[in-house]
């Protein structure tokens, strides 16, 4: 039903494609797009199947996998990298137990690189979902992550 | 209401309350970084104390974009009293109530302290960082509430607009823009006003302008900054851009990684809307525009300018073949005039002051300023504006203060994935496009990342390379599969199965890759690659030849014997007894840096 609403909001024309995709993917709580939701897509806008997925796959925005509740995405541009007085990405894969693209089985965190953020005064920098975290150090990683994780349980 | 006349605007401006009428005035930073750093929490808990103590008459407390001061941040400027605190924590705010705003009492141990010369400076024009700054394009960042267009509009904001509509015809905006020597700010250079004269001068139905957000270049965080600190200034630009262009519709493409950063601007195009900047008769004119923004679903080449076309209709972000240029065939196949944020707010400032007040400032073939975003291994991190014609050297270290610890600052990396670095040698060389081109380097959008003489420039480059060839779109065979082979000789070199060779097949394949690609990307793509390998021959050698060194090493005189580098190292390959120098393994050590960290006497020299 959901995905009806949001389809109905948008006119039948090509350019709107990516903000209806970025519009679905974000109103699920696993932040993905599935086969099915493609295939609606491309019927309501008039499109073939083929471009829909050609677009989807093209973006790094988009994941035809299912991710975790929190997303961190840790940029991995020259200033961070710059500033990295130690591996951001080996130490939230050691303390979540997953590799960068995977995502954990209580499906609360998905590991992910992003593009340069844009702080990089803050640098090392990571977003999770909508919220940037700069000037991380090992103890701040280890704050956010108990953070999420009690944001969960209440 | 919608605003028609002069009249209109001074009324606008009216009803922002008058500042003099405060005891103080507090501008407190709000940009992304500094949200990440809690200050939007400093502002609540502020606001609650003067709320509870009745003081809302007295104290303006603004959230404002970004003071510039990024690294400083969070940041606050206090007036009339002149005074900045920063680097503020929410444990910062009693003090700065109790004290400050109600005894007037300034807190010393938040003021700014200038490291190079240990002194501490307490009112921001004072400070080295903003003394040899010109602001243009940042004209308003930082010193309004970027969601009141009354605070817009007390600055002379849609003036300019106003003039355009009311005194100018098309031509008279585009002829203004051209003599002023603008020339596009996000890389290119190309001069704006005979990219507007060409698609103004195409007879169609219908014509876009379009606004290019889509800062992809790592380090770079102008244009960020921009629209949220000064987001009218955009919105007036592209409307009187929409005039000169002959276009009724604008559309702003804004990456992905930036949609937490729009709200201020969404509130800016509504604003407008509602007072008749947008929408039809335009200050009683004819004249009707309407903006709209576009978010990319991250991918660097859409900040192409034809990717970027083809992302917005619904499309891979691919770049096409050129000619024909947007001017001529652009969005939905129509005339399309595509400017960078920085240049559009160049706009009002131009159409106000000038184009001959513009072309003043400056050097012979690049006129105005050009923000830049200082990062990487400086004192003073943050934006910075300063006329065309300002040496690096000024930059780096009349700015930027030089490196925190004082080592030698050892390259800067200017124009991104796009462009080179810049050695010591060339610190004086005056930054302008044609200067940069002649030294082998580009003006780029903007950031600008200074590397220590601790950098290794092969793993820099590497970094440069997995970027492009993760970002390539796959259009061309040259960018898609020649960056690859380019990352996967660097990989080989620094993983020290590399051999000579490997060094002309990396020139003569960025050599291809530069002159064989369709788009900028692609073309621009070896860069790094090939001016490190400029500049920084002997790194590359020393990989290629296999004689690098790979593990730590203790400096003897340096080291005091604290046996703190052996108590950190992981696989116990440090030995020494107290107060006696020791020395690293060489066989076991594994390069972790945890020693390089430990040692409190820098004694530790990393391969």
């Amino acid at each position: 039903m959901e995905l009806k609403r949001i389809l109905e909001k948008y006119p039948k024309r090509q350019d709107c494609l990516i903000d209806v995709l970025l519009d679905v993917q974000n109103t699920k709580s696993t932040r993905h797009l599935t086969e099915v939701e493609l295939a609606r897509v491309s019927e309501h806008l008039g499109l073939p199947e083929s471009h829909v997925f050609s677009v989807v796959s093209f973006y790094s925005f988009f994941s035809m996998t299912p991710r975790g509740k929190h997303i961190l995405q840790v940029c991995r541009d020259v200033p961070c990298y710059l500033n990295d007085t130690f591996n951001v990405h080996e130490t939230l894969e050691s303390m979540l137990g997953i590799k960068t693209g995977d995502t954990t089985e209580d499906g609360l965190f998905t590991l992910e690189y992003s593009s340069c953020l844009g702080c990089c005064d803050q640098a090392p920098v990571m977003r999770v979902n909508d919220t940037v975290y700069g000037n991380l150090t090992p103890d701040k990683l280890r704050a956010i992550i108990s953070e999420c994780r009690s944001d969960d349980d209440a | 209401m919608p605003i028609k006349t002069r009249e209109d605007l001074m009324q606008l401006k009216a009803q922002l309350p008058d500042e003099t009428s405060y005891r103080m005035t507090i501008l407190l930073c709000g940009g992304t970084s500094c949200l990440s750093s809690e200050s939007d929490i400093i502002d609540e808990m502020l606001r609650e104390k003067i709320e509870k103590n009745h003081l809302e008459n007295e104290v303006n407390l603004v959230k404002v974009g970004c003071l510039r001061f990024c690294g400083e941040g969070p940041i606050m400027f206090i007036s009339p009293d002149d005074i900045a605190y920063v680097r503020l924590t929410i444990k910062d705010v009693s003090d700065i109530f109790e004290q400050h705003i109600l005894r007037g009492h300034i807190v010393d141990r938040l003021l700014y302290v200038d490291g190079a010369q240990n002194k501490t400076v307490p009112a921001p024009k004072d400070m080295d960082f903003f003394k040899k700054q010109q602001r243009i394009a940042l004209r308003n960042v930082g010193d309004i509430d970027p969601r009141s267009i009354e605070a817009y509009v007390a600055r002379e904001g849609y003036e300019a607009l106003r003039r355009c509509i009311s005194d100018m015809r098309a031509d008279e905006v585009i002829n203004v823009v051209r003599k002023s020597g603008l020339r596009g700010r996000g890389g290119g250079g190309f001069p704006t006003g005979l990219k507007w004269a060409y698609t103004a001068s195409v007879k169609s139905d219908e014509k876009y302008v379009i606004c290019n957000a889509d800062e992809g270049d790592p380090g770079a965080f102008m244009d960020r900054s921009i629209i949220e600190g000064d987001p009218h200034s955009l919105v007036e630009a592209m409307i009187i851009a929409g005039y000169a262009n002959g276009a009724s519709e604008g559309h702003i493409y804004i990456r992905a990684e930036y949609a937490i950063s729009i709200e201020p601007l969404r509130l800016a195009i509504d604003k407008a809307r509602e007072h008749g900047f947008l929408g039809t008769h335009i200050f009683g004119s004819e004249f009707s525009f309407d903006i709209h923004i576009k978010l990319g679903a991250g991918a660097f080449v859409c900040g192409e300018e034809t990717a970027l076309i083809r992302s917005m209709e619904g499309h891979r972000g691919e770049p096409d073949k050129k000619p024909p240029f947007p001017s001529e065939s652009g969005f939905r196949g129509k005339p399309t005039s595509v400017n960078n944020v920085e240049t559009y707010v160049n706009i009002p400032a131009i159409i106000l002051r000038g184009a001959d007040w513009f072309a003043s400032i400056g050097t012979e073939r690049s006129k105005g300023t050009k923000v830049f975003a200082l990062a990487g291994q400086l004192r003073n991190i943050g934006l910075v504006e300063v006329p065309m014609g300002t040496t690096f050297r000024e930059i780096i270290y009349d700015i930027g203060g030089g490196h925190p610890e004082g080592k030698q600052i050892k390259a800067v990396q200017i124009g991104g994935p796009s462009g080179g670095v810049i050695t010591e040698d060339f610190f004086d060389t005056p930054i302008d496009y044609d200067s940069l081109i002649a030294i082998g380097a580009m003006m780029g959008s903007g950031g600008m990342i200074v590397m220590d003489e601790d950098s290794d420039m092969v793993e820099i480059a590497k970094f440069y390379l997995d970027f492009t060839q993760d970002e390539s779109c796959g259009k061309c065979t040259p960018c898609r599969i020649g960056t690859k082979r380019m990352y996967e000789i660097l990989e080989r070199l620094t993983a020290m199965e590399g051999d000579p060779q490997d060094l002309e097949r990396l020139e003569t394949l960025g050599e291809n890759i530069k002159n064989a690609s369709l788009c900028g990307l692609g073309q621009t793509a070896p860069n790094p690659v090939l001016s490190t390998m400029k500049f920084f021959r002997e790194e590359y050698e020393a990989y290629a030849y296999r004689t690098k060194r790979t593990s730590y090493l203790i400096d003897g005189k340096q080291c005091i014997g604290c046996t703190k580098c052996a108590r950190v190292c992981p696989v116990d390959c440090i030995a020494g007894k107290v107060r006696e120098v020791h020395t690293i393994n060489e066989n076991d050590c594994i390069a972790c840096g945890a020693c390089y960290d430990a040692c409190p006497t820098n004694a530790i020299v990393k391969p």
